[in-house]
């Protein structure tokens, strides 16, 4: 049989005798590049379909909450309620898009891969330290959250036009804490997707993804919350809360309102900066952490 | 240094207890393959050998005992040890989301192999594999022995010195199976090792150099397959089919001392070293109503009249008979005093 012809390249194990042996460390590090490089790869060739997945709930969040509620509330009393509300919306949709787009870029696959279809098996088979592997996703789903937050940004400046309102001066600090969101919906991913199994899918949206986009004050400020004290302490535990309220205290301008008495200015207050990482920080820690090692307990037995 | 051992595998007292789980799933496998080998696990279903197969490929932690690869203790260096070894498992784990010449280049690049060498070496084993033409395919259309043939291909893209198949002929066509085999000899024949689990007995017998028979979780023997015959005395057996009278409508309880009349009635022939009653294959309609009964002995020829003698006297009816140089389901058999499924 023609097929079964040995050609010198396929030979059995000349190779790898003849390959210069490596560290673990080197080899741990190629292989993580490697498996990084395929999940570019994979999502790269299907970006729009990623970009349509992204996109589509914050389209309808922008239009109908940004444009189409404040025109209504200001049709009648001309007061400054939509303008502020935009202003603080926006925010909290770029850390809401941020934020979920990076979780279900691993709970999903993990799940499934775990689950039944194995096909990380041939990761996990790599010749680096299983965790990586987890590291590797958890990398990879943070850079799809940076980008899905990013892209917010020129949609919202077509669908809200003059009311698309972003402070300047703080770029850096609004970087930094868009990485910090889209990594702690990673980890959160992380763990969600090593604790669920393949017939619990249903339950994880409307048990866990539900409550955690409402709790997280995507739609409303914290402060503003006062007067729901309870509430406000619960959304004190979705590290999303953290994400919205910082990306609003970097995004926010003041704001000018019309009175009676002329212009007013004013700022909306947000969780002070060091609460806001504080409360990031110690979610990323501590889901990651708790993810890898369930992950670790899924993986090997 | 540890390389130049001259066995590819060792296992030492491998013991894998999974929590809340009542009995040992390895308990207490020592075996060791020697490089270059064919070495196989036959056994049923939950005897132990995927768990084996697991501690041996780093996915499984043994509760106590050692497994070496190439004199690299398992469990102290996974990543030493995935570098040397390759797994072709039961089920696809194939990548879906890639195209096929993608997992292998892929794959090859989680293992350091270079560009140029990784491109060369997937044209070379899709094309042996006889699947050049769907290389730039994703998955969705290939059939269960691509699959399995795009999994070999992708085993040997990072050239390992241990190759594991985990019952690589389970649902395949005769065809693929065939292609398989050949495959397997050929890959041993460039000198990778080998080791692989299977239920069939023909295949062991085929492809394998040494055999260990696994069953709960024991190594019960381990020889090559012409030694392990040798462990039935006599070295012939027969075998009746026997339609029994069926007063099993009167009660359970008669037809079973019915059945045990002529299995005593067997025990009792003169020649007959060991005689044993094997139970119908509860899911084969063809078997409803007939037992089998296989008897060992030095010259089993010899006892094929005294045999049917005891049947009719029993008021059995013959359905078939058959005699036989022992196969390795017989050495099976002849050890656990059951089938293999």
């Amino acid at each position: 049989m023609a097929m079964l012809d040995v050609t010198p390249q396929a030979n059995g194990t000349a190779p790898q005798a003849a390959r210069k042996p490596r560290s673990h460390a080197r080899m741990a590090w190629t292989a993580f590049m490697a498996i990084l490089r395929r999940d570019i790869v994979v999502t790269a060739r299907d970006f729009i379909p990623f970009l349509l997945q992204v996109l589509v709930q914050p389209l309808f969040f922008l239009f109908i909450f940004g444009k189409v509620l404040p025109n209504l509330a200001n049709s009648g009393t001309s007061s400054g309620f939509g303008n502020t509300f935009t202003v603080l919306l926006l925010p909290g949709i770029v850390a809401l898009t941020s934020f979920t787009t990076a979780l279900q870029g691993v709970t999903l696959p993990l799940v499934l891969d775990l689950g039944f279809a194995r096909e990380i098996d041939d990761r996990l088979q790599s010749p680096l330290p299983v965790s990586l592997v987890a590291v590797e996703k958890v990398v990879f789903a943070a850079m799809r959250g940076i980008i899905g937050g990013t892209v917010i940004f020129p949609l919202a400046y077509l669908i809200l036009g003059n009311s698309f309102q972003v402070r300047t001066d703080a770029i850096p600090q609004l970087i930094g804490t868009l990485v910090l969101v889209a990594m702690a919906g990673a980890t959160v991913g992380l763990t969600i997707g090593t604790l669920v199994k393949p017939e619990q899918i249903s339950l994880l949206f409307a048990l866990i993804l539900t409550p955690l986009l409402f709790t997280g004050c995507t739609y409303y400020n914290w402060s503003g919350l006062s007067s729901i004290k309870w509430f406000q302490i619960v959304t004190l535990f979705n590290p999303l809360t953290y994400g919205s309220e910082g990306l609003r205290k970097f995004m926010m301008p003041p704001i000018t309102v019309t009175t009676p008495a002329g212009p007013q200015s004013f700022t909306i207050p947000t969780l002070d900066a060091q609460w806001i990482f504080l409360g990031l920080g110690v979610a990323i820690v501590a889901f990651f952490l708790i993810g890898l090692q369930t992950f670790r307990r899924r993986v090997v037995s | 240094m540890a390389q130049l051992t001259d066995n590819a595998i060792e296992v030492i007292d491998l013991v894998k207890h999974y929590p809340k789980a009542p009995v040992n799933a390895v308990d207490g496998v020592s075996f060791t393959a020697r490089r270059g080998e064919i070495f196989g696990l036959l056994g049923p279903n939950g005897a132990g050998k995927t768990t084996t197969i697991g501690v041996l490929t780093t996915s499984v932690v043994p509760t106590s005992g050692k497994a070496l690869i190439m004199g690299h203790d398992v469990t102290a260096d996974p990543i030493g040890t995935k570098q040397l070894i390759a797994i072709v498992p039961q089920q696809s784990n194939l990548d879906r989301s890639l195209r096929a010449r993608d997992i292998l280049t892929f794959h090859a690049a989680y293992h350091g192999v270079p560009r140029r060498e990784r491109n060369a070496r997937a044209d070379a084993l899709l094309a042996e594999m006889g699947l050049a033409d769907r290389a730039k395919e994703k998955l969705t259309r290939y059939s269960g022995g691509m699959g399995q043939r795009l999994m070999i291909a992708r085993a040997l893209m990072h050239s390992p010195a241990v190759l594991f198949l985990d019952e690589p002929t389970n649902n395949l066509d005769p065809q693929s199976r065939l292609f398989l085999w050949e495959r397997i000899q050929q890959m041993n024949r460039e000198g990778l090792t080998i080791l692989l689990t299977t239920h069939d007995m023909l295949e062991a017998d085929q492809l394998c150099q040494r055999i260990a028979i696994m069953d709960h979780g024991k190594v019960l023997a381990l020889d090559t397959p012409d030694e392990l015959k040798k462990i039935i005395p006599g070295g012939t057996s027969l075998e009746l089919r026997v339609a029994l009278p069926q007063p099993a409508l009167v009660s359970a309880t008669g037809t079973a001392r019915e059945e045990s009349g002529l299995l005593t009635a067997l025990r009792a022939l003169p020649g007959a070293d060991k005689v044993d009653e094997i139970a119908a294959d509860p899911n084969d309609p063809a078997q409803e109503g007939i037992t089998r009964y296989r008897l060992y002995g030095q010259d089993a020829g010899t006892l094929t009249a005294p045999a049917l003698q005891a049947v009719s006297a029993n008021g059995g009816e013959l359905r078939d008979l058959h005699l036989a140089r022992p196969s390795l389901e017989d050495v099976f058999i002849y050890l656990t005093g059951r089938n293999l499924r």
